[in-house]
Formats: structure tokens, sequence, C-alpha cells
């Protein structure tokens, strides 16, 4: 058995491709070009860059949530570049998503009861309601929410707790690999401290092999394996954890190493300068 | 304290929409002249409010119920409104946490600049136009020219924040509030607006009350913090003995909470829920 869950390379995606209504369209702007990506069973890895880096079409791309212009995607051994939606489709399962915000990714109208409960039926997980519930309610418990929440709707709930939902939802799943897109930028320090515990306990718990996209080294630096430094459509460094933050290799890493402002006494912090 | 040029004292404030919740308890601080001070805390903690009540623009739901906010000598909260609009704008000015929404769309920067500096400055419109452009090389902006005839829209999140710290330090206030100025930016970005807000402070010796989440801008632009939780200040001091020697145990938990690229293990460690009960306690929220 291949030691990689998802690899993928040379991937390139292109926005804009497609002529408009009226004359040409705009002409199109790649976004990546041409990136080489594995990702280990139970692996978590880091995707960390500024906005336009490219690393959430990164995560879409590698999901086949858009299409790539170029390269190749393998999941568990499979060719899933080209492979159309109805071969996709019982993948999905193993592959879940978390997003940013929990309240644009939660059916407002649905209560926690049925937003959880509803994916287990749909994909045959549970045979029954009463059996998804009783998982509902297990996961529930393991992300440290009551059973109350059971009939509370998103808005009702707080960001973290929120948050913890989109957890569930994706675990309940039982996915092999789960791709969270700056899951935690819009929470509280000790909230977030409290997402980042629960995911890195559940990744290890399920054998989970993890994607993690995020603006803030720091919060990579906390819970993943490996890290790919993206910049402008380009990995411009890669490696394990240890070695890229104790001594990045490439320019661009350490400027913004050196641009994060840490809670401690540094009175020449704010003028130096990094050039990249 | 001959120096001080701002005075909180007793602040506090209640919610009308959520039942008269108080959002304010009694909170006192103060900003000498030329000091940098971090307001912090999480959300819902009030830093925003006390900034909101500093400028006189709380919403009305929010209703003070004690206290003084004493600027210079007078107080603001007694003030008429042709009276405050005197002083904001002029001697107290923002920079507001989203440089999106706070410039007008359809208008260029080196007239929305050039407008302030007539209105509050009284300067023709000639030397306002002069003054503008001059503060836009005084923010870094590498094409002045350009940038004066540019619509928001076509300057970047980093340009336009420049902007707005321009269009701050343009009336040469003797306050700058600044309202978690860097949210929105990259962290390179980030890096080069405090730098900026501190080189202007500097150079003006202007107080800035620094709003913000973040314990690492604190650490890195400010020379004293107020910590704030559930309305209430929790610690007050100069950065350091804050950072290094925290007096209250939800300060070193907050501080423990966060992540650090150079610690593996950072950043796991929730602010343990006894610590947050004692607090809720020590405040009275029940």
């Amino acid at each position: 058995m291949d030691r990689n869950l998802l690899v993928a390379t040379g991937i390139e995606v292109t926005y804009g491709k497609r002529a408009s209504l009226f004359g040409s369209g705009k002409p199109p702007t790649p976004v990546l070009h041409g990136v080489d990506i594995h990702i280990g069973r139970g692996q978590t890895i880091g995707i960390v860059g500024e906005s336009g880096s490219g690393k959430t079409t990164l995560g879409r791309a590698l999901l086949r949530l858009v299409d790539v212009s170029s390269g190749n995607i393998t999941f568990d051994g499979k060719d899933i570049t080209h492979i159309p939606e109805n071969e996709i489709r019982p993948l999905r399962r193993r592959m879940q998503m978390i997003f940013q915000d929990p309240m644009a990714s939660l059916n407002p109208r649905h209560t926690i009861r049925r937003i959880l409960t509803g994916p287990l039926l749909l994909h045959g997980i549970a045979g029954d309601t009463a059996e998804a519930l009783n998982r509902v309610k297990t996961v529930l418990d393991r992300v440290s929410l009551p059973a109350a929440c059971l009939d509370r709707y998103p808005h009702e709930l707080s960001g973290g707790q929120r948050q913890r939902i989109g957890i569930a939802r994706a675990v309940l799943m039982q996915p092999d690999f789960v791709l969270a897109d700056e899951i935690v930028s819009g929470l509280d320090v000790s909230t977030q401290a409290q997402a980042l515990k629960l995911l890195k306990e559940l990744s290890t718990e399920l054998g989970l092999a993890m994607a993690f996209i995020s603006h803030d080294l720091s919060v990579i630096r906390a819970i993943c394996d490996h890290v790919y430094v993206l910049r402008l459509g380009r990995v411009v460094e890669e490696g394990p954890c240890e070695r890229v933050f104790a001594s990045p290799s490439a320019a661009y890493t350490r400027a913004l190493l050196d641009a994060i402002p840490l809670p401690e006494y540094d009175p020449g912090w704010l003028e130096r300068k990094t050039e990249v | 304290m001959t120096d001080a040029l701002l005075n909180v004292t007793g602040l506090s404030a209640v919610s009308d929409r959520e039942g008269g919740l108080p959002v304010l308890r009694d909170v006192n601080l103060s900003l000498r002249k030329g000091e940098v001070r971090g307001l912090v805390g999480e959300s819902g903690a009030g830093k925003s409010t006390i900034a909101k009540a500093i400028l006189g623009i709380l919403p009305r739901t929010v209703r003070v119920t004690g206290g003084w906010i004493n600027f210079k000598g007078r107080d603001l909260l007694g003030m008429k409104p042709p009276e405050l609009r005197n002083i904001m704008g002029s001697e107290i000015s923002l920079i507001p946490q989203d440089p999106q929404t706070a410039l007008n769309p359809g208008r260029r920067i080196g007239v929305q600049l050039a407008d302030g500096l007539r209105l509050k400055r009284g300067l023709s419109a000639k030397a306002a136009e002069a003054r503008a452009l001059q503060l836009l090389a005084d923010v870094q902006i590498r094409d002045p020219d350009r940038a004066m005839a540019s619509f928001p829209h076509q300057l970047s999140g980093g340009m336009r924040q420049r902007v707005l710290i321009a269009a701050a330090f343009a009336v040469e206030p003797e306050l700058v509030v600044a309202d978690e100025p860097t949210t929105a930016l990259d962290v390179t970005v980030q890096k080069e607006i405090l730098r900026l807000i501190r080189h202007m402070q500097e150079v003006q010796g202007t107080g800035v009350l620094f709003v913000t989440h973040d314990l690492g801008i604190v650490a890195q632009i400010c020379d004293s913090v107020t910590l704030l939780y559930g309305g209430k200040v929790i610690e007050d001091g100069p950065v350091r003995s804050v950072l290094e020697n925290p007096q209250h145990a939800y300060t070193r938990a907050l501080i423990a909470a966060g992540p650090r690229y150079d610690r593996p293990d950072a950043g796991l460690e929730p602010v343990p829920e006894e610590v947050f009960r004692a607090l809720r306690q020590e405040i009275g929220i029940r």
C-alpha cells in the first residue's frame, strides 16, 4: 500500500478562462503554477501563504472542487484528476472539509440535529435515524458540546461552538482526509486553542490525514507535521515543521516569520527589516 | 500628573439591547502625551466600546451609567455635540479597522484628504492639496501624485491603510484611536503599518490608544497595556512587566493560549474553565 494518501503533482489552476457573453472575456489568470504536494496517511500538512498566494485554490483543487488545467491528483492510489462527478461522489465522504466561516457553511434553517444526522443517512453510514442520532451524540460529546445543542439552530451557538459543529460534521463521515481552510482565523485566542487542540487529538485518534490552510505560521506550527509555504502560486519552501521553523531556507519564509509579532519584550523588532 | 492627555475614570455602561447588561464596569485608564497604550481583550471584552465612548460614537443601545472621560482637563461625556465636533477629527482622530469601508469609494484620495484639512485646519484648497501630497509622501507611499488621483479601489489594502493613517495624522491630533487597524492585512504588510504608526506617533508626539486582540502586537508597538474581560480592567501596566510578570491568572492563561512559531507545543492550551469561572465570579457575571 502506498504510504501517501493524497498526491498532487504539477497542479496548475487558471481562472477566468471561459469567454463571456460579450466579447472574449478576461484573459486567463493562472493562480497556481505547478504545485507538488503529498500527504501521507495520518499526516497533517500545513499550507501557508499570504493573500493571493493560491492556498485556498490549492485546497479546493485537492478536493476537486475546482478543475485543474494541468497536473495530476491521486487519492488512495486512484487518479481522480479528471474522473466524472458520479465517480467522485463516493469519494466525497472520505474527503471532508471544514470551512472558515461556520455560519456560512451550516444551514441556518436546520437544527444541529438535522445538520449532523442528515449526511450520515445520506451516505448510508447509519442505517436509521436512531443509529444516526447515537453516533451524533457520541461525537458531540467528544467535541465537548452538550446534547442540548441538538435542538439549537446555528445562530444560537457561539463562534467556537459552531466551529466544533463543523469539526463534528466532518469527522462523523469517518473520512480519511480532512481539509481545514482558515478555520480558526475568526476565533478568539482561547477558543482557537480549544479548536486546535481538538483537531490535533482527533487526527491522532482517528488516524486522519489533514491539510491545514492558514495565513498564520504560528497556528501551523501548533498542529502540523509538515509545511508548504506558498507565494504567488508557487511552493517556495516545504519540509518538516521542525526543520522549516528552526532554519528556513527560503528568504520569503524568513520574512514571514520575522513579521509575526510575538508576545514578548523585544525592543528591536519593529525596526528590523527582512528583505525578500 | 501634568502630562496626562486622557483619563478615563470609573466608566460604566450598559447595553439596552441586552436588557441592561453591563458592558463596561468601572473602567479606569490613562494615557500620557506621546504614550502608546494597548487596549486588549477577546471579543466582548469592551475594548471597542471604550474607544467608541472616547470618540463619542457609542451606538444608541449603549448607555453610559457613570464615570468621566477627561481629555486635557475637559470631560468629553458632558460636552455638547458642537463642542465635540470641534475636537473630533482635529484633536482626536481615528484609524479605523477596515480600510475598505472607511474611504468614500466614489471620490479620489487627494480630494478626501484635502477635504479634512480644509474643514478642520481651515486651509485653502491649494494649500490643502499640497499638504495632502506631503502627507502621502510621509506615510511612505511610493508615488504620491498617482495615489492622490486614485480611487480607493485602485489601491491595495495596505496602501489604503496608509492613506487612512495619513488622514488620521494630517490634523496633527494629540490623541489617535487605532481600532484594530491591521486585522485585514497580511503579516508582512501589518509589520510595515505598525512601524509607520509608531513612526508618525513619535514624530508628532501623539498619544495612541491601540485597540487589538493580539498580545503580540501589544508587545511590539505599545508602551503600556490595559487588558479587559467582560467590560472590566483585569490587568494594567507597562507592557514589559505585564508580559513578563502578569499578576492575573487570566493574563497568564491568555499568553499561554496563543500559538507561537518558535514553540511547537504552544497554542494548544485553552484558557482553563476554572480561570474563566473565577474571573466571572470576580467580575460579578452570572
